[in-house]
C-alpha cells in the first residue's frame, strides 16, 4: 500500500461492487432501524425514539397478519402448481423433439418479455368479461401463471447441463423408466427443480402489479403495503420486513451448506 | 443419445406391440405439456384476445361496453399520453443503464474475486427477492427526505446542482423528482441485472484472462476485448430483465415521485381501477406492449444472442 493511487486502481473493481452492494443492503437496513421506532405520527418516516414496541406486538395491526397469512398461502398453491407444470414442460423441451417446440418455446418465452401490467390488465379485460368474481382464486391463477416461465427456464437450464450418459448406465443396469426417472433423473434435476419453486415462491410473495389488478377486495401482504402507504405506515410493517429479510439469508445459506456438503460427499 | 432425442419417426416396424409402444413414446411430450401449456393458453393468451376485443369497444360503464371495432382509441390514447410513454421509456432506459452500470463491478466481484466470501453476497443479491419490494420502496422515501443527510450531501457536493440542470431534481429536494423515480426503479430491478451478469462471468474460463496477459494485454484491454465480449448474453438477457419490467412499473412513480413523474404504467392502472375506461386502458397497454416488443427484437437482432432462455 505504498503508493494509495496504485492500490486505488488495483481495488477498483471490489470498491465498486461493494458500494452497489451498499446501494442495495441500504434501504434494509433503514427497514431494520426504523423497525425500533416509536413514530408520532401515522408515518413511520422520521426517527423519534428507540421502542421494542412493535416486536413485541407484530400482529398488532388490523387485518396484518390475515393479509401476510394469505400471501404465504398463495405463494405455496403457486409454487407447488407452478412447480409441477414447469417441471413437465422442461423435461418435454429438453428431452423431446416433437412438432410444436418452436411455438412452445415462444409461449413460455412470452410471458417473461412482456411488461408485468401488461398481463395484469388483459387477465383483468378476461374477468371482467367472463364476470368471475375478483379474490383468492383469480390472485392464484394469475401467480401461477407468470411464475410457470420462471420456473421452465430455470429447470431447463438444469436439464440441459445433464449427462445423459448416467440415464443409460441406469437403463443398462436393468432400472425401469421409473426407477431411473426416481433414482437418476430426479435428483440430478433436484437443484433446478428447488431454483424454480424457490424462485416462484418469491415471486409470487412480493408479487404487487398483477394481484392489484386481479385481487378485488381480497388483501395481500403487499397490497396491505400499498395501502398502508397512503393510509399510515404502522411500524410492525418494518418488523416483517426485516424477520423476511433475515429468514431469507438464512434460508438461503443454509441451503447453500447444504448443497455445498453434498458436493463434498460425493466427490466426481 | 438413443432415448434422449427420439427420431422423429416412428421406427420402421410393423409389429403391432412395438409399434403402440413407440406411438406412446411419441405421446410422452404431449402429455408432459399439456397441463401447463393449457393454462398458459387459457390464462395467458385468451386474456390478450380479450383485452384486444376490449380495446376496440365502445360505449360507458352505465350502458356498457360493445364491440364496435373503433380503432380510433388507440390513436386518441397515444397522442394524449405519448409523453408518459416517452418518460417511461426514458426513465427505465436510464434506471436499465445505471443497473448494467452498478451491476457489472457486483457480479465481477462475485464471480471472481469473491472467494469464500461469493456464498454471503450471492445470497445477499438474492435475499431482497424475498423481503417486499414495496416496503423497501417506501424505505427510499426516508432516506430521500427532504433536509436528511443524503439529500444534505448531494446537496453540498454540489451533485444536485447537475441534476437539477439536468432537469432531474428541483431545488434542493430529491423525493417527488424524477432522480428519485430512477433511483428507485434502478435499486428495485437491480438483482436482475446482476443475476445473468454473474451467471455469464461465472462461466468464463479463467484461463482465457492469463492467456490474454501472457500475450502482454493490459488489464483494460483483457476486459475490452475478452471478458466483456464473453459476458454478452449477461448482458444482454439483464438489460431485458431490467427494461422490461421498468417500462411498465408504476410503484416507483408512485411512491418516489409526483403527478409530474407519472408513467405509463401509472395511467393504465388508473384508467382501469379508478376511471373504469377500459376501452383506453386496453389499447394503451397494447401500444406498451407493442412498443416494447418492438424494442426488444432489434435489441436482440443487434446484440447478436440467441440463446436467451
Amino acid at each position: 500500500m505504498r503508493n494509495p493511487l496504485t492500490w486505488l486502481r488495483r481495488n477498483l473493481v471490489v470498491i465498486a461492487g461493494l458500494g452497489t452492494l451498499a446501494y442495495m443492503i441500504l434501504p434494509n437496513v433503514v427497514v431494520t432501524v426504523f423497525s425500533f421506532n416509536n413514530p408520532t405520527g401515522r408515518f413511520n418516516y422520521a426517527w423519534q425514539e428507540f421502542s421494542l414496541d412493535a416486536w413485541k406486538d407484530p400482529c398488532g395491526v388490523a387485518d396484518m397478519c390475515g393479509s401476510l397469512s394469505l400471501s404465504l398461502q398463495i405463494a405455496l398453491w403457486s409454487t407447488l402448481v407452478a412447480t409441477a407444470l414447469g417441471t413437465a414442460i422442461a423435461f418435454a423441451l429438453v428431452r423431446y423433439r416433437f412438432r410444436a417446440r418452436g411455438a412452445v418455446n415462444s409461449l413460455i418465452f412470452l410471458p417473461m418479455a412482456m411488461p408485468e401490467i401488461v398481463m395484469a390488465a388483459s387477465l383483468l379485460a378476461l374477468f371482467l368479461n367472463m364476470g368471475i368474481q375478483l379474490g383468492f382464486w383469480t390472485i392464484l391463477i394469475a401467480h401461477i401463471m407468470f411464475c410457470l416461465s420462471f420456473v421452465v427456464a430455470a429447470v431447463k437450464a438444469r436439464v440441459l447441463s445433464m449427462d445423459p450418459r448416467l440415464e443409460e448406465a441406469a437403463r443398462d443396469l436393468y432400472a425401469g423408466p421409473v426407477q431411473t426417472f426416481v433414482r437418476v433423473t430426479l435428483p440430478i434435476a433436484a437443484p433446478g427443480i428447488a431454483a424454480g419453486a424457490l424462485l416462484s415462491f418469491a415471486l409470487s410473495f412480493d408479487d404487487f402489479i398483477i394481484t392489484n389488478f386481479n385481487s378485488g377486495n381480497t388483501v395481500t401482504f403487499p397490497m396491505f403495503v400499498w395501502g398502508s402507504a397512503q393510509r399510515g405506515t404502522p411500524v410492525q410493517i418494518n418488523v416483517i420486513g426485516t424477520a423476511m429479510f433475515v429468514i431469507a439469508v438464512l434460508v438461503v445459506l443454509a441451503g447453500q451448506m447444504v448443497g455445498n456438503r453434498r458436493k463434498k460427499a460425493q466427490p466426481k | 443419445m438413443t432415448t434422449t432425442a427420439a427420431p422423429p419417426q416412428a421406427p420402421a416396424s410393423t409389429e403391432p406391440p412395438v409399434h403402440r409402444a413407440s406411438l406412446r413414446k411419441r405421446l410422452v411430450p404431449y402429455w408432459l405439456l399439456l397441463p401447463g401449456i393449457l393454462w398458459l393458453l387459457v390464462f395467458f393468451v385468451l386474456p390478450m384476445v380479450y383485452q384486444a376485443s376490449t380495446s376496440v369497444q365502445t360505449g360507458s360503464l352505465e350502458e356498457g361496453f360493445q364491440v364496435t371495432w373503433h380503432f380510433g382509441t388507440y390513436w386518441d390514447a397515444f397522442t394524449e399520453y405519448y409523453p408518459q410513454f416517452l418518460r417511461s421509456l426514458l426513465y427505465a432506459g436510464t434506471a436499465t443503464a445505471l443497473c448494467l452500470l452498478l451491476g457489472y463491478p457486483l457480479a465481477y466481484l462475485i464471480a471472481f474475486k469473491a472467494g469464500r466470501w461469493r456464498n454471503l453476497l450471492l445470497v445477499l443479491v438474492i435475499a431482497p427477492f424475498f423481503t417486499s419490494f414495496l416496503i423497501r420502496t417506501l424505505a427510499w422515501k426516508t432516506i430521500l427526505a427532504d433536509g436528511g443527510p443524503v439529500v444534505g450531501v448531494l446537496n453540498s457536493v454540489g451533485f444536485l446542482d447537475v441534476t437539477s440542470w439536468l432537469g432531474m431534481t428541483e431545488g434542493d429536494r430529491v423525493l417527488a423528482t424524477p432522480l428519485a423515480v430512477v433511483c428507485g426503479l434502478t435499486y428495485n430491478f437491480l438483482p436482475f441485472m446482476i443475476l445473468p451478469l454473474y451467471s455469464s462471468l461465472e462461466r468464463i474460463d479463467t484461463r482465457l484472462h492469463e492467456a490474454a496477459g501472457d500475450l502482454y494485454a493490459r488489464p483494460a484491454t483483457v476486459f475490452r476485448k475478452v471478458t466483456f465480449p464473453l459476458s454478452m448474453p449477461g448482458v444482454v438477457s439483464g438489460t431485458l430483465l431490467t427494461f422490461i419490467p421498468a417500462s411498465g412499473d408504476y410503484v416507483n412513480a408512485e411512491l418516489l415521485g409526483s403527478t409530474d413523474t407519472r408513467m405509463i404504467g401509472n395511467v393504465i392502472q388508473s384508467q382501469y381501477l379508478r376511471i373504469l375506461d377500459y376501452p383506453t386502458a386496453a389499447a394503451l397497454s397494447f401500444i406498451l406492449m407493442a412498443i416494447v416488443l418492438i424494442m426488444v427484437t432489434i435489441y436482440i437482432r443487434r446484440a447478436g444472442t440467441e440463446d436467451l432462455v
